[in-house]
């Protein structure tokens, strides 16, 4: 059957065990017109670049369907109904990507970056402008010659 | 009398997208779309950053949905 790529944003004020309801609502969906998810991504909670139905965050999951038309036409209609879910994106593929997506590679790297940070971070954290050596003053080099 | 120094670099640019191993231009990837956006988010046009039409059409394709997505701005203001 046809393969999609679906991104949904759900609202910020939900929790995360929520998202997952809300997917496996629409596991059920699809699978009621026997259509299946083979793959599920959470991106987590991310600020939006704009603010999205007065939202300024969002929880991302991306899911790879495989369904019919008709499964998809009604997971969408169901979409639109839930008002958990401020924004959503069905794409038809051709092929979906096996492995994580960009976003998630980007996710694991930050948190692993963010345990590392705690213990001692290594970058300058202090926000001073980047050339803070002291300048030498002109009489230094007078005395050094 | 000689050529005169042309002022603007005139050799060819390739496409970086053409190339044997080049990125495949995806919506989600927003570190590869955003060095084709101009600060103020616009899309940068082909004659500046060198982009056959072909993967120039697929650029914009995938930076309106990331838009789309909020996962890039439509527009920075400074």
């Amino acid at each position: 059957m046809a393969l999609y790529e679906h991104v949904f944003i759900a609202r910020q004020d939900i929790s995360s065990q929520q998202v997952e309801g809300l997917i496996d609502m629409m596991q059920a969906v699809l699978e009621e017109n026997d259509g299946k998810i083979t793959k599920i991504e959470y991106w987590g909670l991310k600020s939006l670049a704009y603010r999205v139905k007065k939202n300024r965050k969002g929880h991302y999951s991306l899911l790879n369907i495989d369904a019919s038309h008709a499964a998809v036409a009604e997971l969408e209609r169901r979409i639109s109904l839930n008002d958990d879910i401020i924004r959503s994106m069905t794409l038809r593929v051709d092929e979906h990507e096996a492995d994580d997506s960009v976003q998630m590679r980007n996710k694991n790297r930050d948190e692993r970056r963010g345990s590392r940070r705690e213990d001692g971070g290594d970058r300058r954290r202090d926000d001073r402008p980047r050339d803070d050596r002291p300048r030498e003053s002109k009489p230094s080099e007078g005395e050094a010659s | 009398m000689s050529q005169g120094r042309r002022p603007f670099g005139r050799r060819k640019k390739s496409c970086p997208f053409s190339g044997p191993n080049a990125p495949v231009i995806d919506y989600k990837d927003t570190r590869l779309l955003q060095r084709y956006v101009s600060e103020r988010g616009k899309i940068v046009p082909r004659r500046i950053t060198a982009v056959s039409s072909k993967k120039q059409r697929e650029l914009a394709r995938a930076i309106k949905r990331s838009r789309f997505l909020s996962l890039m701005p439509y527009t920075v203001d400074q």
